[in-house]
């Protein structure tokens, strides 16, 4: 028995290195991908495009432009003086919101009334509109916060009207709001997952296209230890390719571990046994590599949505964060994210081990149901 | 009295509504070489692959060198070299490799299998080609692997499904050599599927299948003698007309061209009326060098067979 596994786990041993563009692939892809979810995929909106179209040309006027300014929400992108204008450097995207402040506006601040400043933005990017309109009212509003303290000094009430309220917000585990902080360590479940599920799929399905499977079913080789034997050189690959994101997050994108690697890595086996039983029950569906990885795709793509990977799940109608439950990659973005960033342990994932424990159970069960050592 | 080998007892498989094999009822004692006969569809692969133990029967008996194949699987198994009709190696892995692996796989320690992977790769002829991948072989050198690595672990019983398909005739004629030569040195049993009537004949006995019923069994000298019809050979030239006259003729139940001849096979008790096929040839232009019966050869047996 012995001497059967570790003989079927050498050949595919073999066979995975004298196959070498799938072998580069299975390590440069991940790394692409972190690249491509660390820099491009960022939620972390900065430098919106500003024109200004000020109509006053008051000392105020400028104070205010400087305030929007500073921030490092907006840049300047230009100077316009027609509303007509302003509107076209957004039509034509060379900028994305315009600020209008009217004639008379130093005068009105200065008299002590409320002016008012029009702010123009371009919806069409909900995620750069929504920070730029959060941002463009926060500016706002300081900046009247600020007019209005240095009224009230000007009145000799010195200390006694000051705001009642100052809010300090701290914010933690990932105080600089880095994207990469948060896709890192989803990106290794969504690895563990894709990988693992398209190897093993084509790998099994792989010897029942060239017809090698049935030699293999009369062989003394018992379902199990075909099944073993198939899946431990993808359950070793991907386990490197874990390894292989996290140094590649710590060190180029300085992610830090805040909890215990090893934990890390123990519940990313767990998950890796509900994934490897995924690949299996699709190479009991598909005939074709190809049938494989469509399936492996069709079963992927909606879990990257319906995860957290991007999206987040508060954000989600009821009904599809009901969906999302049944989703394994869930549980597991809680536990990489948690640990990873959080530093938290055990006792506060203990729910979501439990929920993963389950589907590894489940679909496992699930596979060697299936899985038959026959042709029929 | 000769050890039975391979017995089945209304051995039956179903696909859907489709009897693929339909109560077979084999007895191959042991020293064979047992040919299976039929046309394509007929259930030749799928007899196999129950024995063989790729397949599960619906119904049925089977034993395999005294081993239930249905409780005892793993010990049939390991009686049984197989060869199935696709060439099944792994193309990344060496000639070396894959006999190594199909030999550990079966259980073989390593002590055992190097000496006998040396043995049976220069039994095959394929020593030198040892260290090469088996996707870069040849046809006839893959099927040489392939039947080496269904030998490496010393089976009594060789399963072969139509091992020689697509081979060209000398490959063919080497590989038969080899057959012959296993079942004399290794006293291996032989159960053979093939397409090819020159194979057949070669086989001790032969099993015509069709819809997934053996329907006759017999040495093949036996299977002619028992076509009823009488078989004549006709050669001349041009033989398209020659084919065309001879179909015409009402005492001609079928005509079949075999290279430059043509086997006329007559209805029962009408040969005394083909005197005039002659004539009827020679009027129309043609000649006619040779019209004379002959013993059947196997091809017209099974052509007989299938037509029914």
């Amino acid at each position: 028995m012995y001497n059967r596994l570790i003989s079927l786990i050498r050949k595919e041993f073999i066979q995975i290195i004298r196959d070498p563009r799938t072998l580069a692939l299975t390590f440069i892809m991940p790394v692409m991908m972190l690249f491509l979810l660390g820099y491009a995929a960022t939620n972390d909106v900065r430098n919106i495009g500003l024109v200004v179209m000020d109509q006053d040309q008051s000392p105020s006027s400028r104070r205010l432009i400087q305030a929007y300014l500073n921030a490092d929400y907006f840049k300047l992108s230009g100077v316009v003086f027609s509303e007509k204008e302003l509107r076209a450097r957004i039509d034509n995207n060379t900028a994305r919101a315009g600020i209008i402040i009217p004639p008379g506006y130093g005068k009105t601040i200065a008299a002590g009334k409320t002016a008012q400043v029009a702010f123009i933005l371009d919806g069409s990017d909900p995620t750069v509109a929504s920070t730029a309109l959060a941002a463009a009212v926060l500016i706002g509003q300081a900046h009247a916060t600020q007019i209005t303290s240095e009224r009230v000094k000007k009145q000799g009430l010195s200390n006694m009207m000051l705001l009642p309220i100052d809010v300090r917000t701290q914010v933690l585990y990932n105080p600089g709001l880095v994207s990469a902080y948060y896709m890192i360590p989803a990106l290794i479940g969504q690895i563990l997952q894709f990988l693992a599920t398209m190897l093993t799929a084509t790998s099994i399905v792989r010897e029942r296209e060239r017809g090698t499977i049935e030699q293999l079913i009369v062989t003394p080789l018992k379902p199990w230890e075909l099944v073993v034997g198939k899946l431990t050189p993808y359950v070793l690959i991907s386990f490197l390719d874990t390894l292989e994101v996290l140094a590649a997050g710590v060190l180029l994108f300085r992610v830090p571990i805040n909890g215990n690697l090893i934990l890390l890595l123990v519940l990313s086996g767990l998950f890796l046994i509900t994934t490897l039983g995924i690949g299996l029950l699709i190479s009991t569906i598909a005939n074709t590599q190809q049938e494989a990885m469509l399936t492996t795709m069709f079963t992927i793509l909606p879990t990257i949505f319906l995860s957290g990977f991007f999206f987040p799940l508060a954000a989600m109608p009821t009904w599809l964060r009901l969906i999302s439950y049944a989703i394994p990659l869930r549980y597991f973005l809680i536990i990489s994210r948690g640990i990873i960033l959080k530093g938290v342990g055990l006792s506060s994932l203990w729910g979501e081990v439990i929920a993963l424990l389950i589907f590894a159970i489940a679909v496992m069960s699930a596979a060697s149901l299936r899985f038959r050592k026959s042709l029929d | 009295m000769l050890e039975l080998v391979i017995q089945t007892e209304n051995l039956s498989k179903s696909f859907g509504k489709t009897r693929a094999v339909d109560n077979v009822n084999l007895s191959i004692h042991s020293g064979e070489i047992y040919g299976l006969v039929g046309p394509d569809g007929a259930g030749k692969t799928t007899l196999m692959r129950l024995l063989c133990g790729a397949l599960h029967m619906d119904n049925g008996k089977a034993t395999i060198a005294g081993y239930d194949i249905t409780n005892q699987a793993e010990h049939a198994r390991q009686q049984i070299g197989y060869l199935a009709q696709r060439f099944a190696m792994y193309e990344e892995l060496t000639v070396w490799e894959n006999l190594q692996f199909f030999a550990e796989v079966r259980g073989l320690p390593s002590k055992e299998w190097v000496q006998r992977g040396k043995e049976i790769l220069e039994f095959v002829g394929l020593e030198e080609f040892a260290g090469r991948r088996a996707g870069q072989l040849s046809g006839g050198m893959k099927q040489k692997l392939g039947l080496a690595s269904a030998l490496v672990h010393r089976p009594r019983i060789l399963l072969l499904d139509e091992p020689t398909t697509g081979v060209d005739p000398v490959t063919r004629q080497g590989f038969w050599q080899l057959i012959i030569r296993v079942v004399a040195q290794e006293n291996v049993t032989v159960l053979i599927s093939t397409p090819y009537m020159d194979e057949a004949s070669r086989c001790m006995r032969l099993g015509f299948m069709r819809q997934g019923k053996i329907f006759l069994e017999g040495k093949p000298r036996d299977l002619c003698a028992k076509l009823t019809q009488q078989i004549y050979e006709l050669q001349g030239r041009p033989l398209q007309l020659l084919r065309q006259i001879a179909a015409k003729h009402a005492a001609v139940e079928n005509v079949q061209m075999f290279g430059g001849r043509l086997h006329l096979r007559i209805k029962r008790g009408q040969a005394k009326t083909l005197g005039r096929l002659k004539s009827e040839i020679r009027s129309a232009g043609a000649i006619v060098d040779h019209l004379k019966p002959i013993d059947p050869q196997l091809e017209d047996v099974f052509i007989a067979l299938v037509e029914k």
